[in-house]
């Protein structure tokens, strides 16, 4: 059989770069097959894809060396609409991909381009919505549709086209976990049903997990690091080189000192080998300490009875009441469009509550306007270009002092002293443009803090984020949370975020507070996580299955271990 | 945001007729209000326009909140022409009948009122118009319908690109209003007119930004999709016309002559009941 | 000057067209009672600027002629031409202010834009408005012209200040640096 993709000693380079992107890429992958890529951002992981979908040559130009094959011939003699035709791409953005007015619509794009008649447009277009379960959702427009609808809809956009290959560019990112189970279910499906070729790339290398994939291909620094099964992959330590994340539950028995071997089948828990290794779990969970928890401290921010809705009669948010202390780091979690956002859409007064009371250290902030809250209780967005509007780093971060009115001198001294914190003085003159994404999130952190706020909301503050970018980003705010005693509320469906870095986690599920408890234990009960579209953690499994009654005491050891770990990497000397 | 006019689905004649044939309803008539001023055909027109509101089962709480609107500006305009020209009825029709002197240059003539309660009813042709127009219309047939009509599909496509987009623009714009103003950006308030202009700066930029990107990315998505590939496109959402299309669009243009010939048999487009 | 029309325009005619009916409703006010700025102004000349005539032409038409719609339920077609005019006129303008490559950072090109907004708002609002005002309504000369002035001044303002803000703005962004150093 011949490959249905071949690159052989290829080499890309950007025209407006010095360095190529992709260096000596040697790669084949058969008719059929599922393969997953990943790799750090940067590593060029994007660019590959870009050079099987054709927006290599024909969007970006470059320099290329060596051949690439798709169907055994050569991307650039083809066009980009001949190559369409083979490969169908669902882009990370599914709000940009969704182009059609409705659902149906935007399924027949790719045929009403190609002089499809109408009534064929009518079946075909039935046909994949079937297959993707959005027969139903055919005269929706995408603002009435979820994230996973959505994602859906552009699935059946490529798959009408019958592509050989389809090629998913980080089909996570935006995905609460169960429905990027969903997802990755449905691809598998897909996969099954057309006999197509699957292409995923994706650093949520757990997530993508949970069904088989034939392949891994680990992409660093333009290269091509690894190209195995996933059993051999996960034996090895070449993801924690890469900066990849691995499946909870391997990290965890390597710290039990365990050895895997391919043969353990270890990509899936559930059916993994674990006789050989169950000991060794045990031992460690014994000898594994626990977190020490913080001192109380005293109550921030108190929500009493909070209720919420535009139109009376459908509630958006019902009965919410928590207690908030100084110091504390907490998740908001639950289902996308769950009332996450409008909590802190009311918090930030935004939006006036319909009943119950907010207080600030026991204070009703109702009567505070925007601006006045804003000076007490930062928000933060998801993406920092949504609130980065000067090009200099210093008049950002200085804005909101500005017009605020205070003087020159004093704001020169604080936007100082919070770059500093911040780790971008020695940026201070830099326009925003030359900054790293995870630079620009800490810009709009600073600009933030700058005002002294006593409490810090960020909604999705590592949404599309790998690894390493993850943690910078999430040190980061342990450290101000510390050093600067801030109270930060997260908003995230990032599970292992809540499981590393806060405290605490309230669930909210059809705008009920379900839960109010540690991550531990939130993530290791299995009713609350399906509730709230969790997923419960793979580490809940693992104890489960090594006979360890608590499981979420299990879970709560590995954090710690984990901490620790990263702590003595970071600071050998102090320790 | 206040209230717009958007699409609701219903089943009536008028829904169930093509974009095109509305489209070039909707465009002659206004083509027609615009160039008459002849008040036998406005009125006529205004109460066409009524029944076909009324057949289109086009409901109060649909219309009303732009409806006040409107009222709102057809009434300062009335006021205006008043205040600079309370002589422009005798411009048009060449007598003046003085009802009575108000102050200074200002007296009510007849011919003023007559003139004004034709720029009333010209409002009143053209308002339900738009609104059947905008309410029946399925957003999606109507590009189709632009290129069914000749226009490229291009400006078609162009147009479907803005319906589709514009919730999801606002919604951004939303969320970045409240973040901005978090930080002590707003837009109204009592500063300067210079740094409230600044202030509305810093609040768009952002969302010019992202719009920036989002170009990028749906003109990728569109081009791995086969967009522009051919002279031609199909439409899923294209309706064939059927008869009572054709009799819409021979009832458009017959209208449209036969009001033109009315106005201008006397020489002008004004109906001067003055002479 | 460039009147290609490829999917890159469709697209930006699109947005284009969203983001300025989006802004419909944001108005400044000013000190004078019932006077107000639109920002939405701004976005046009600076799709313009950035995008060229055919874009910023468009936009202008479409947008004005779908916001008005939409929010007031009525198209004053004769204002919705002049919306037209500036826009197309801005965006002759596109190859020589290289917003997008980082050229709108200097006085001159500051100067330039500011030069042809005024001209063409001149055109726009003074000439073909109220003419058509004139043609079409049979509306009052002095009312027109006087109206006409009003929207003339108000759009020079907004498109001088907010539009070479954020033509700066995106520029300066857009800037790709290659003499920076970190600094103590």
């Amino acid at each position: 059989m011949e490959p249905i993709i071949e690159f052989k000693d290829f080499s890309f380079k950007y025209r407006a770069q010095v360095e190529p992107t992709l260096r000596d890429i040697n790669l084949s992958i058969m008719p059929g097959e599922k393969v997953l890529i990943v790799g750090p951002s940067g590593s060029g992981k994007s660019t590959l894809a870009h050079c099987i979908n054709g927006l290599i040559p024909f969007s970006y130009t470059g320099d290329i060396t060596g051949t690439l094959k798709v169907q055994g011939k050569n991307p650039a003699d083809m066009s980009l609409f001949g190559l369409s035709k083979i490969v169908g791409t669902v882009l990370q953005d599914t709000d940009g991909q969704f182009i059609g007015l409705t659902v149906a619509e935007d399924i027949a794009f790719a045929l009403e381009n190609d002089m499809v008649p109408q009534e064929e447009l009518f079946t075909r277009v039935d046909e994949v919505a079937e297959m993707v379960d959005v027969k139903k959702l055919l005269d929706n427009a995408p603002g009435e549709l979820s994230g996973g609808q959505k994602q859906r809809v552009s699935m059946a956009g490529v798959m009408v086209d019958n592509v050989d290959i389809l090629l998913f560019d980080e089909p996570l990112a935006n995905l609460d976990p169960a429905t990027g189970k969903r997802a990755i279910a449905m691809i598998d499906e897909i996969q099954k049903k057309k006999k197509a070729t699957i292409l995923i790339i994706e650093h949520r290398l757990e997530d993508v997990l949970y069904r088989d994939v034939d392949r891994i291909i680990v992409v660093g620094d333009g290269r091509i690091v690894a190209d195995t099964t996933p059993d051999e992959l996960l034996t090895t330590d070449i993801l924690k080189e890469q900066g990849i994340r691995e499946p909870l539950y391997v990290t965890a028995l390597k710290h039990a000192g365990c050895r895997l071997l391919p043969t353990d089948a270890p990509s899936h828990i559930e059916s993994m080998k674990l006789d050989p290794y169950r000991q060794s779990v045990r031992d460690w969970f014994a000898t594994a300490k626990r977190k020490k928890g913080k001192a109380e401290t005293e109550s921030v921010l108190k929500v009493e009875d909070l209720y919420f809705s535009y139109v009376e009669g459908k509630p958006i948010l019902q009965h919410i009441q928590f207690d908030l202390r100084r110091g504390e780091m907490i998740s908001i979690v639950g289902k996308n469009g769950a009332g996450k956002s409008t909590l802190s859409n009311l918090i930030c007064g935004f939006y006036k509550p319909t009943r119950g009371r907010i207080l600030l250290h026991g204070e009703d902030i109702s009567p505070l306007s925007i601006k006045e809250r804003g000076e007490r209780i930062g928000l933060v967005m998801q993406s920092p270009n949504q609130m980065i509007s000067k090009p200099m780093i210093f008049d950002e971060v200085a804005l909101g002092l500005r017009v605020r009115g205070i003087p020159e001198e004093e704001i020169r001294e604080r936007v100082n002293r919070t770059l500093k914190i911040c780790g971008l003085y020695p940026f201070r003159n830099w326009p925003v443009s030359a900054l790293s994404f995870g630079q620009k999130k800490r810009v709009s952190i600073a600009s933030i803090l700058v005002m002294n706020p006593e409490i810090l909301i960020l909604d999705e503050p590592t949404a599309g984020q790998d690894y390493r970018h993850y943690t910078e980003i999430m040190e980061f705010l342990k450290e101000i949370n510390e050093s600067l005693g801030i109270t930060i509320i997260m908003i995230t469906h990032d599970m292992h975020l809540m499981l590393e870095y806060t405290d605490r986690a309230i669930v909210i599920a059809d705008g009920h507070l379900i839960a109010d408890d540690t991550p531990a234990k939130v993530l290791t009960n299995e009713e609350i996580a399906d509730k709230a579209y969790l997923k419960k953690t793979s580490l809940y499994d693992l104890a489960v299955n090594c006979q360890i009654e608590d499981p979420s005491e299990f879970v709560e050891r590995f954090i710690a271990y984990e901490r620790e770990n990263r702590m003595l990497k970071e600071n050998p000397a102090d320790v | 945001m206040s209230k717009i006019l958007s699409y609701e689905e219903k089943d009536t004649w008028i829904h169930r007729l093509s974009g095109v044939s509305k489209l070039i309803f909707f465009l002659l008539w206004c083509l027609t209000s615009m160039l008459t001023y002849d008040t036998r055909v406005l009125i006529v027109m205004v109460i066409f326009s009524l029944v076909i509101f009324k057949i289109s089962k086009t409901e109060w709480k649909q219309v009303g909140a732009v409806f006040k609107m409107v009222m709102l500006f057809l009434s300062l305009n009335v006021i205006a022409i008043f205040l600079f020209s309370p002589n422009q009825g005798t411009h048009i029709y060449g007598t003046r009948t003085v009802l009575f002197h108000i102050a200074g240059p200002y007296d009510l003539t007849g011919e003023q009122l007559f003139y004004e309660l034709n720029v009333i009813i010209k409002y009143f042709t053209v308002i339900p118009a738009v609104f059947m127009f905008l309410v029946t219309t399925n957003p999606s047939e109507f590009a189709a319908s632009m290129n069914k009509v000749g226009i490229s599909y291009n400006v078609g496509y162009a147009i479907s690109i803005a319906l589709r987009y514009i919730p999801d623009v606002q919604g951004e714009f939303t969320k970045i209003k409240h973040a901005q103003e978090a930080r002590g950006i707003e837009m109204s308030g009592k500063a300067s007119l210079i740094s409230r202009i600044k202030n509305t700066a810093s609040i768009i930029f952002p969302l010019i930004f992202s719009s920036m990107d989002r170009i990028d990315t749906v003109s990728n998505a569109m081009e791995l999709r086969g967009y522009g590939k051919h002279k031609k496109r199909t439409w899923y959402a294209e309706k064939k016309l059927k008869r009572n299309d054709y009799l819409t669009i021979a009832f458009s243009v017959l209208f449209t002559v036969v009001a033109l010939i009315i106005t201008f048999a006397d020489g002008n487009r004004f109906y001067n009941p003055f002479v | 000057m460039k009147f290609k029309f490829g999917i890159k325009e469709v697209v930006a005619i699109g947005i284009g067209t969203a983001l300025f009916v989006a802004l419909t409703e944001i108005q400044i006010p000013t000190p004078i009672p019932n006077t107000y700025l639109q920002p939405r102004m701004a976005i046009m000349a600076f799709l313009a600027a950035v995008f060229g005539p055919l874009v910023g032409g468009v936009v202008g038409l479409l947008g004005h002629a779908i916001g008005d719609a939409m929010f007031y339920g009525s198209v004053w077609w004769s204002w919705v031409f002049p919306d037209g005019v500036v826009g197309l006129a801005i965006g002759l303008l596109a190859a020589k202010l290289a917003v997008k490559e980082g050229g709108f950072n200097n006085t001159k090109t500051i100067v330039t834009f500011n030069v042809v907004q005024v001209i063409a708002n001149a055109v726009a609002w003074i000439l073909v408005a109220p003419v058509l005002d004139i043609l079409i309504y049979a509306e009052p000369a002095n009312k027109v012209f006087v109206q006409g002035i009003w929207a003339f001044v108000g759009n020079i303002i907004i498109i001088g200040i907010l539009g070479t803000l954020l033509c700066s703005g995106y520029s300066a962004i857009g800037a790709k640096s290659s003499s920076l150093k970190k600094e103590d």
